[in-house]
């Protein structure tokens, strides 16, 4: 394969990654308000995401970087386009962050109800634009020769985004609540397990509308029609989703945390594939798209840039399972008594 | 509005808020993970107070350091997109290390850390605390080679319409880079020690927790001097090669509007663009300029007169950063030294510690007024020499980005003034008692 290509499929991997890493983060932030009757549930629910979130949002910076490094001109182009919904992406970012941080540091009603919104919007609101804006991706932006946007970001609410961001509200919920399911206890664990399982009521036929819709909406399966043994990747992602269910109903909660990762990382796949070799389409006409070969960097960056992430990529996975499988767990008193927990 | 004049706002202030509060996190970082490794080969536990006490103030701060830093992230894309076309070639690769090397250590080990208090050694959790401080210190040496970059570009070609890497090992080792990360990396020390012997100082002065706080005064203390005899070595240094590199930044640096040998430096003046001369000058020392450009008296330097007024930076803000970041770094050293003489004694004198404890902004406000100097004395370039600011912003309506900064005025304001009130919170209450 040439190299744009290894690196088109990086990029890829590298969202997918985070939405399936920072996704049961903002499930969990989505699912807060709904679950967290009292405090002690409230703290519960964000000490289990506690030591993770922070190293599960760099999945984001890296694949911010990773385009920059790799295909600046999309990094130029996607960015400046979609410049609200992203900035309104990073303030939500923000809020989510500091609120974690700052709730419990004064002891105030008020003070905790003020960041407990942070914490929801700092969640719901990431979800849903990240669902709207790959949606439209794949429907494709306008934008001209010059990479200059004409579109508005009011039009990015067509139902084809709106379908992709409930889709990626209902996975990150999903996958949060298949979280919180292996580390929180008692009556919120009934409650977490409960509701994982009607969000999958909810999930599966918006997973079928939304790949029925991309067939007319998007051209993504034109490249599956070209070699249908790709058709296997939506089969696995399927499969991956049934599985779910049953290993909730089987009180097997690591597998089905794991079967929504799954489900998460394919679904990405899903579009990434579909895509090849456009990384941003333009919906102007069909020769502005950037793809993997017209806004790539130079070999010599690319090949510095493979040698790197194949070194740290690696080194990074291992100590984040480390720090996962350290936190495995439950939740316990213990853990909501240590001073800088949340 | 001129969208390039509200991204060039909307920039310093998202990087200006940011590195308030990344010098405390680079230095404190160190600092703490020191006190921990004596605890856990002391067993003593004022040590033990002493980590979790610092160590609460640097995670209040250490989250807005994150969040800030996200933005700026993606600003290269939203703002400066032709920019980014034109050397992400060169300087994306840059900031992606930094993403995949340090922040996902210093993320996920910092995580390790708040978490990990009872689940593991004394010893394995000072670890965790070196692995996260040495972390942040390298992001910023990732960063400040990006940020070397466009000040004085190296290891590329301009090919295909922009600027291509052709060497990798000349972008790495660029001498401007590395005056940076030995003046801003200490620098980061100077500002923690600042800030310890600071609070420390408030609660000496009232007598109470005197065990943790002698301590860490005299943790601080030796840090403070010799960081800030080394800052202003290394800055002595960066005021040579600006000469040699960015003659219109030196010139700005010291209001120099005529080229002439024996230049001298002015204490005070304020300059006036359109006159191209200085309407008052207060005391002139003949021939250091030249000194301080080229280590000889009598050197030429280059006056602002003989630069293209579109090549000139703007002079006041240089100047006056330049004179409060030289005039504390002088300040600093002094207090340091002070310091060192009396440090059996410190508790005899009130007077010395209550002028630590206001003396917190001053490394702040130095290095804000350092990051002025560089960038500011950078324009009218992005990259110098190579692009220029006017031409590197996105194609984007302005009212897009009016609504954005006026978002990022009102969201770091407020999140700022509640982090330091946190932090002056936590400070005043002193460290727990030892359980
Ligand atoms: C000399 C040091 C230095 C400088 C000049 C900058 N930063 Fe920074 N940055 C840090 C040193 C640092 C740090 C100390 O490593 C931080 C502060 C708190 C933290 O977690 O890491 C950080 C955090 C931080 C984060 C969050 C990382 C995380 O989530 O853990 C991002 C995305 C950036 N920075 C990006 C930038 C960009 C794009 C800059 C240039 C405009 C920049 N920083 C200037
Ligand atoms: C964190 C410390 C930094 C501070 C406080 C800082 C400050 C500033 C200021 C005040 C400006 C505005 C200059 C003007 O328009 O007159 C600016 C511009 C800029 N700086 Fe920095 N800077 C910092 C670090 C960096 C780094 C590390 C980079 C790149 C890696 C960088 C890249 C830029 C860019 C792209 C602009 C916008 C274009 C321009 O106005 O020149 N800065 N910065
Ligand atoms: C005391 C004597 C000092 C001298 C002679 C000095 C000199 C300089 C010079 C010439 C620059 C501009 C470099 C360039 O544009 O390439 C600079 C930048 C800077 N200074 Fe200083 N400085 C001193 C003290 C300090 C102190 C005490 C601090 C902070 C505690 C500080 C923080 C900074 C920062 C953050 C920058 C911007 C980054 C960089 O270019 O390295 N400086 N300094």
């Amino acid at each position: 394969m040439e190299l744009q290509s290894i690196w088109f499929f990086l990029w890829g991997l590298l969202w997918a990654v985070f939405f399936m890493t920072d996704g049961f983060d903002f499930g969990i932030g989505t699912l807060y308000p709904f679950l967290g009757k009292t405090d002690q549930d409230k703290r519960m629910m964000i000490n289990s995401i506690g030591p993770l979130w922070d190293g599960n949002e760099v999945w984001l910076l890296t694949a911010g970087g990773v385009t920059f490094a790799a295909f600046p001109k999309v990094y130029a182009v996607m960015f400046s386009s979609l410049y609200t919904p992203l900035m309104l992406i990073l303030f939500a970012l923000i809020f989510r962050g500091v609120a974690f941080e700052f709730r419990g540091k004064i002891n105030s009603e008020g003070w905790k109800k003020l960041w407990d919104t942070f914490i929801f919007l700092g969640s719901f609101l990431p979800a849903l634009l990240f669902g709207v804006a790959f949606a439209n991706i794949f429907q494709g932006i306008p934008f001209d020769d010059k990479g200059i946007y004409h579109g508005n970001t009011l039009k990015l609410l067509n139902p084809y985004g709106l379908l992709g961001g409930i889709l990626f509200v209902l996975l990150f919920l999903q996958h949060g609540a298949n979280w919180l399911n292996i580390r929180t206890t008692g009556e919120l664990r009934q409650r977490a397990i409960a509701v994982s399982q009607k969000i999958w009521l909810a999930l599966v036929p918006v997973a079928v509308i939304f790949l029925i819709a991309s067939y007319f909406a998007t051209d993504l399966y034109a490249n599956y029609f070209k070699t249908p043994a790709l058709f296997l990747v939506i089969f696995v992602t399927v499969a991956a989703l049934l599985a779910t269910r049953f290993f909730i109903a089987g009180q097997h909660f690591f597998k089905a945390w794991f079967a929504s990762a799954i489900t998460i990382v394919g679904a990405t796949f899903f579009g990434i594939i579909g895509l090849f070799p456009r990384l941003f389409p333009s919906s102007m006409d069909a020769a502005y798209s950037l793809t993997a070969f017209n806004a790539s960097s130079s070999p010599l960056t690319l090949k510095i840039m493979l040698g790197v992430v194949l070194v740290f990529i690696p080194l990074v996975i291992i100590y984040q399972a480390w720090s996962y499988y350290f936190f495995r767990h439950p939740v316990s008193r213990e853990d909501l008594d240590l001073e800088d927990a949340y | 509005m001129d969208p390039v004049f509200l991204s060039r706002l909307q920039f310093a202030a998202a990087t200006m808020f940011h590195f308030l509060f990344v010098p405390l996190t680079l230095g404190i970082s160190i600092i703490i993970a020191y006190m921990e490794t004596k605890y856990a080969r002391t067993g003593d536990t004022v040590y033990l107070r002493m980590t979790k006490f610092w160590g609460k103030l640097f995670l209040i701060n250490f989250a807005l350091g994150v969040v800030t830093g996200i933005t700026l992230e993606f600003q290269f894309g939203t703002n400066w997109s032709r920019y980014s076309e034109y050397v992400g070639d060169v300087f994306g690769s840059l900031l992606a290390i930094e993403a995949s090397v340090a922040f996902f250590l210093e993320s996920t080990f910092i995580g390790i850390w708040i978490f990990g208090w009872k689940k593991m050694s004394a010893k394995a959790h000072a670890a965790v605390m070196w692995v996260v401080a040495a972390a942040g210190n390298i992001s910023g040496i990732w960063i400040l080679t990006a940020n070397g970059f466009m000040q004085n570009p190296v290891g590329y070609a301009l090919r295909n319409g922009r600027a291509e890497l052709t060497d990798f090992f000349a972008v790495l080792f660029n001498y401007n880079s590395i005056l940076q990360i030995l003046h801003v990396l200490p620098s980061a020390l100077v500002l923690a020690a600042f800030f310890i012997m600071g609070i420390s100082a408030y609660h000496l002065l009232k007598k109470q927790h005197v065990d943790v706080f002698m301590r860490s005064f005299k943790i601080a203390l030796p840090v403070a001097l010799v960081c800030s005899v080394f800052v202003a070595l290394v800055g002595d240094f960066h005021g040579v090669n600006v000469a040699k590199t960015q003659p219109a930044k030196l010139a700005a640096m010291e209001s120099h509007w005529e080229t002439q040998t024996r230049a001298p430096i002015v204490m005070f003046a304020i300059p006036d663009e359109k006159l191209e001369k200085n309407t008052i000058e207060v005391i002139s020392l003949p021939g250091l300029l030249s000194f301080l450009g080229f280590h000889d008296f009598n050197a030429e330097v280059k006056g602002l007169k003989d630069i293209p007024r579109d090549e000139r930076p703007p002079v006041l803000p240089v100047f006056i950063g330049f004179r409060t970041m030289v005039g504390i770094g002088t300040l600093l050293i002094l207090l340091s030294v002070y310091g060192w003489f009396r440090r059996n004694k410190i508790m005899e004198s009130p007077g010395y510690l209550k002028i630590l404890m206001f003396s917190i902004p001053l490394p702040y406000l130095a290095i804000e007024m350092g990051w002025v100097v560089t960038e500011v004395g950078r324009q009218p370039w992005i990259v110098y020499g190579v692009l220029k600011t006017a031409d590197a912003a996105s194609p984007i309506a302005a009212t897009q980005v009016l609504f954005s900064l006026i978002g990022f005025i009102l969201v770091y304001g407020l999140l700022g003034a509640v982090g330091f009130y946190l932090m002056a919170q936590n400070a005043k209450k002193g460290p727990e008692a030892a359980h």
